[in-house]
Parts: C-alpha cells; structure tokens; sequence
C-alpha cells in the first residue's frame, strides 16, 4: 500500500448509503426541477435524444448515490454536463423523480426477442456492423448496452431513420488526396491539419489537410441505411425486442 | 486473426521490436524500459520541445504508462478507462470507459498503470478485478471475465503483460486480507489459463509460516507488472505486504510467499523458484518492483541475472535459472536490519523495530526506498536506473479483526514529523550493488526512469519537472516544468511520421516530446 486514505473511503462508505426520497411532495419538487434542469435532453425519460431514463438499472448509476453524483458532476467525454445551480438536497429529489420513473417501468415489452435475434443476424445482416458481446463488426456502434440506453421508441427510429439519430464519433468522411486517391471512413477526430479515420478494413489512418484537395463530411447522413422498408411491422417489432433485451450483465 | 496473434507474438517476443514500437508495460518483457532508438542523443537533448499534451477529464491520479503501436499509443485512463491516441498529434481516436460499481475497495486512489498488447486486442484489468480485452480498432468490449469477487476486498491497477498466446495479470486489495495471485487468460478466449496463489493453501507446507489459519487473510498481492524471459520460459514477479499490514502477532512467522520474487513456469504456472526479500514483514515493504533480466557477466562466467531494487533498501542480484542469491546490499538509507545480509540473502533485524501502539521510528518509511516506479536499465551502460526515495516514518501498531472486504491494516504510519523525504536517481552497478551516480532530487518522486540508446535517462521529479539526464555522468541536459504531480513511467517510440518522441503522464495529462 502506498498511502492510506482513510477518510475518503469512510465518505465513500456514507454515500453509498445515500437513498433519494420517495414521498410525494419531494416527488413532485423533483418533477419541477427536472423539467427545468433536464428534459431539454431526456424529454419525458424514455422519449429524449439522451439516454433512456425509464428503466429500472441506469448504466451509470446502481445507487443513488452514483445518480447525485452524475447529476452534480456531469458524465465526462459525453455530453451530460454538470447540474448548476442546483443543491444537494434538490439533486436528491430530480434523483428520487429518476428513480421513480423507472420503478413504472414495462418490464416486458411486445415483440419476440429471440425471433428479433434471428432477424438482427439473419435479414438484417446487422452483426455485419454491429458489435454485441464482442462479436460482430466495426462499423456502428457497439449495442452490447443498447438496450439500457435508448426506449423502445428511439430504437425503433433509429432502424426506420437512422439520420433521425446519428450518434457522435460515428459519422463518414471521404478525401480526395492530392495523388487522386480517394479515402473514407468513420470520422475519429479532426483538427486543423489532420484527419482521423476508420477505413472500412477496420485500420486507423490520419491524414495531414495539406495533402488533401476535397473532404466532405456525413455529418447529418448516417452511413447506416434504413431498414424500416425491409422488415414488416411484425418482424420490426420483434427486433426491436431482442434491441431492447440488451442490457450486458449489468 | 490466428496469424496476426502469431506475427504479434514474434515481434512481442524479441529483445525489443525494431520498429520503435513500445509493446509492453516495459518496453521489452525483459523489463528493461530501454528504447533502442537514438534520434533524440546526448547531442540535441537541449532542443526538446512539447509536441503535443492530451488532457484527460478525471480527477483521479494518472499512474499509466502507454503501449505505442504503429503509429497509435493506447493507454489507460483512471479510473479504467483505455484511450487510443494518435502518436504524432495526441489526438483521441477512440474511449472506452467502463461503468463501475459504487462498491469497489482500493487502498490508495482510483488508478490503473496500463494495457497490454496483442494482435487485434488491447488488455486492462479493471478496479473491480475484471480482465477486459477491446478491439483495438473501435475499443469494443470483445470479451469481459471477472478475475475474482470485488466484495472480499479484490481490485486490479496492474498492467497486464503478455507471455505468448497469453495475458498474465496480478491482483491488488493488498489491504483487505485477500489472497494474492498471478493468473494467465488465453489473449483470444478470455479462459483462465492458469492461476498461482501467492498465500499457500490449507495443507501446503508453507502455511507453517503463518500462525495459525493468518494465511487464509494473507494478502501478498501482485500490482506491479512482472518479466518474462523467453530462454528459460519464466515469469517473474513480485508480491506485496503480508496482512494485516502493520502488526505481526497475529501472524507470526515469515509469511510466505508475501515480499518475495516468484519464478513461474509460463505454460503450467507453477513455481520454479522463490526468494523471499523481508520475512514477516511489519511495514508494509511489498516487493512489487519490476525484476530486471539480463544475461551478463559475473564473476568471470556469463550468467542468466535477475536485478531487483527492492522497497526494503536493499538491491539483489540472483541466477534466474536456479533461484541462488549472488548479491544484496544497502544502497538507501535504512535502520530496520544490520547492514550486511546473511550469506543467504536473510536480512538481520534490529530490535525494537516493530510497530508499536505509541510508534516506532523507522527508515525508510513505509512508501520505501523505492516502490511502483518502474526501473530502467540500459545495455549500453550496464547500469540500472532505480528512482529512489529517502524518509522516515513513524509505525504504530493498531488492533483489525478481519471482516470479508475491510480494510485490514491493524497499525498506520506517518511520515517522521519535521522531515521532508528526499530522492534521487540512481545508476546502480549491479556488479557492486553501488550506485555509479546519483542525481540528488529536493522532494521524492513517483515517477519511473527511462534510459534510450540516445545515451539518456528520462525522469520526472516529485513535483513534475520533466528530466533529460546523461547516462553515464547523470549531468542535466534538458527540463521542462509539466505542472503537475508525477506517478508514471515515460516511455519512448517513433511517431507516424518517423520522429522519435518521448511520452510520460504527469498531473492529468499525458505529454510527448520530441526534438524539432
């Protein structure tokens, strides 16, 4: 051991004990509060851009405790920014309305997943570019959590109009190299000089500007396309249950 | 992906891959954190400047040393979290971050101190003792397996290395009274391989040195990266502090296998050798610093040598085939033990040094003479690069019953009240265990030491000035303040474009330098 820090862990123990309220009237102060604070992302919890707070297990927050603290400080590299102007007590109430939202949670949803499993490999080829459990291939994101993350509703626009839901880090961009060469790829950071890219091998290649006479960038097109017309309302339904039950062993 | 695991493990497998790559914790698996690379030198060291300085978003300490390869340095971020970072412009390609439970217990910060390498896949144990391999082209979980239960106290900080078709991990949660291990997972499967219990079991013959059934809360955990030779096809490794820390009544004895080096059979996992540095230790000395192999001679007869600069202030050298004791002498302060070892390599204690309820004066103190700063040693020299530290402490002796994921320490230490530690860097001369030189540092540092076929040692100070000495004199030849507190090993590789940089985190950003 290198240095003992007592007193942090003894903090760390109290706040894990930490438990938002669940009585009406701190209920209802942490509505108004969330209306303000938070429903500009989450809209309603299950109907936002950001994540889906209508459900039982949030990803990043098992306890109340963890809920404050992501309320006060934000999730960093994302876009959940920090609470301000709010107070310790009026984060415990927006994390006690959080709480309550998914204790109203459907805990089962229509559809079949195992047949929308069938048809996420099968039909939709969807394993091509979609990792789940670490299998599958690189070109979207990563869905092991999806379900956990997004509703039902979001899932489903996602597949119908995936420009309607680009997610960040996963746009396309295309270069003309000064030799006529042309790349592409999952756009992974750009600068003023350089460009950072996936190419659809999987290899990582940056690129100077300067050797680049065009660039175009998918910022509101997904390099997805849409499948609403290739699965019927049924088959929809059921992918979007198997979508659903990912949730990883959290 | 069969092929790229075998190609990897070719050039992971030689003395240091010719590309400028830096594929383990260590550079080499050697452990020597040597780069063969010489574009930065003794003569242009003055023009080093900052190429670039990539900034993380978390408040913990960033104890990480990155892994370079081709072109793209992947490093871990606290708590345990992996970025992908272009090498020449230190831009992020890709994050991961891993969602963890409130419950973990760690004793000294939410830190990890790298990834491991191979093929496809990049590999970080996780602070709830998971082991977890990403894609290193998206940094997509591919597989994720629980190394051992997060409620009995169990953690991971260490960086993985990788032996083969293998990753070889260790444990922490030293001060919780669990059971140390060093365990091998196949690199593509996530399978356990192997697993080496540092505390024996019940019926071995070591748990004679244990009172009693202390051994089953014995601790001796692994949290710094080990070696591996590939002559010989062993790993070694060192192991942590017996629990609890501080008071040995309850387990009296030597306390095997805490504070020892280990010498594992890599295919099979089982012991070949050990050499324990501090029987029945009672201030905490774990003997988790990196072995350094090297083939070299002594005494007139090229020998296979382990060097190891141990927490304890003394420095060994041993045969690492056969385990014999060659060398071990007091190269930092201490008042702990006589000054000479016994013929055996046993050091002789001194009386009433011992933690006691009122607390008992001691050098060095319980961070050590040195600790989890990595070493360094460079061929052309022949030296060993140790950052050292020089404090006292005051032990007390408390009373812990142990509970399943408690702390488990049974005393604490403070620093000798109206000192400040001091340090240095030290050449060691293995052949004398003396130092050749030493650059005197005001405050200690947590930093590690890098040596390059440039000719030059990298380090940090305590207080995060970056260092650029000569390896033979130990003159200063180049610095730059980085503001921040250092608890990382610098690193060397050659950037996409050809240059050579060198790399350390310090504060909570990760630096390279390179020579315009």
């Amino acid at each position: 051991m290198r240095l003992t820090i007592l007193a942090l862990w003894c903090a760390l123990a109290l706040s894990a004990q930490m438990k938002a309220p669940t009585d009406e009237a701190s209920l209802r102060e942490g509505l108004k509060l969330y209306q303000f604070h938070c429903s500009f992302c989450h809209g309603k919890g299950d109907d936002g851009m950001a994540a889906n707070l209508v459900t039982p297990n949030l990803v990043h927050a098992p306890t109340d405790a963890s809920l404050v603290n992501i309320i006060r400080n934000g999730i960093g590299g994302t876009d959940m920014p920090p609470a301000l102007g709010m107070s310790e007590q009026e984060m415990l109430m927006v994390a006690g309305y959080v709480r309550s939202l998914g204790r109203t949670a459907p805990t089962s949803i229509a559809g079949d997943a195992a047949k929308g499993k069938a048809l996420y490999l099968g039909k939709g080829g969807c394993a091509g570019c979609h990792m789940v459990d670490g299998k599958g291939g690189r070109s979207g994101p990563d869905l092991t959590l999806i379900g956990a993350m997004r509703s039902p509703g979001n899932l489903r626009t996602s597949i119908v109009d995936p420009n309607a839901s680009m997610v960040g880090g996963w746009s396309m961009v295309h270069l003309t190299l000064k030799s006529g060469q042309k790349v592409s790829g999952i756009r992974l950071n750009e600068d003023n000089f350089h460009v950072s890219l996936r190419d659809g091998k999987g290899k990582i290649q940056t690129i100077a500007k300067a050797e680049a006479v065009k660039i175009d960038r998918d910022l509101t097109r997904s390099s997805m396309p849409a499948y609403g017309k290739v699965f019927s309302e049924d088959e929809m339904t059921d992918l979007i249950a198997y979508l659903f039950s990912l949730r990883g062993a959290l | 992906m069969k092929i790229l695991l075998a190609l990897s493990t070719a050039a992971l497998l030689s003395a240091q891959a010719p590309s400028g790559d830096w594929l383990h914790f260590q550079g080499n698996p050697q452990g020597h954190r040597f780069s063969p690379l010489k574009q930065i030198n003794k003569t242009n060291a003055s023009r080093l400047k900052l190429a670039w300085a990539m900034q993380i978003d978390k408040t913990d300490k960033f104890e990480a040393s990155p892994i370079a390869d081709n072109g793209i340095l992947y490093v871990s971020e606290p708590p345990s979290d992996v970025s992908a970072i272009e090498s020449r412009s230190g831009k992020v390609l890709w994050r991961y971050k891993r969602v963890l439970p409130d419950s973990v217990a760690y004793c000294c910060g939410r830190v990890n101190r790298g990834v491991a390498k191979l093929g496809d896949l990049v590999f970080i144990g996780t602070l709830d003792a998971h082991l977890v391999a990403l894609d290193a082209a998206t940094g997509h979980v591919v597989w994720d397996v629980e190394m051992a239960d997060i409620k009995k106290g169990y953690s991971s900080t260490v960086a993985p290395l990788i032996v083969k078709d293998k990753v070889i991990i260790g444990s922490a949660g030293g001060e919780f009274g669990v059971r140390g291990y060093i365990a091998a997972y196949e690199a593509k499967t996530g399978k356990q391989a192997w697993r080496l219990y540092t505390v024996p079991s019940a019926g071995d013959k070591a748990t004679e040195t244990w009172l009693g059934d202390s051994y089953k809360y014995g601790s001796a955990t692994t949290w710094v990266t080990g070696s591996y030779d590939p002559s010989t096809n062993l790993i070694f490794w060192g192991t942590g502090n017996p629990g609890p820390d501080w008071k040995g009544d309850k387990r009296r004895g030597d306390n095997l296998y805490s504070d020892s080096i280990l010498a594992i059979d890599a295919d099979t996992g089982k012991m070949k050798w050990y050499f324990q540095f501090t029987p029945h230790d009672v201030h905490d000395w774990d003997a988790t610093q990196v072995p350094v192999l090297v083939d070299e001679m002594w005494k007139g007869k090229m020998r296979k040598l382990v060097l190891f600069a141990n927490r304890n202030a003394f420095y060994y050298v041993f045969d690492r085939e056969t385990g014999e004791y060659l060398l071990g002498k007091q190269y930092v302060r201490q008042t702990w033990a006589q000054p000479e070892l016994d013929a055996k390599g046993r050091p002789v204690r001194l009386p009433n040094t011992a933690p006691t309820p009122n607390g008992t004066v001691v050098y060095p103190n319980s961070p050590g003479a040195t600790n989890f700063q990595a070493p360094s040693y460079s061929p052309q020299t022949k030296l060993h690069y140790v950052m050292t530290r020089d404090e006292g402490g005051v032990f007390y002796s408390g009373d812990d019953t142990y509970k399943e994921g408690s702390w488990y320490l049974a005393g604490r230490f403070v620093s000798k009240p109206g000192e400040e530690a001091t340090g240095a860097i030290k050449a060691m001369d293995f052949t004398t265990g003396k130092a050749k030189w030493e650059y005197a540092l005001s405050g200690a540092s947590w930093s590690g030491v890098l040596s390059t076929a440039g000719g030059l040692v990298f380090a940090a100070t305590g207080d995060g000035d970056m260092l650029a000495l000569d390896d033979t004199t130990g003159k200063l030849l180049w610095r730059f303040p980085m503001g921040g507190k250092a608890f990382a090993n610098p690193i060397s590789y050659l950037a996409a474009d050809g240059k050579q940089h060198v790399a350390i985190a310090c504060g909570h950003t990760l630096f390279s330098f390179t020579v315009e």
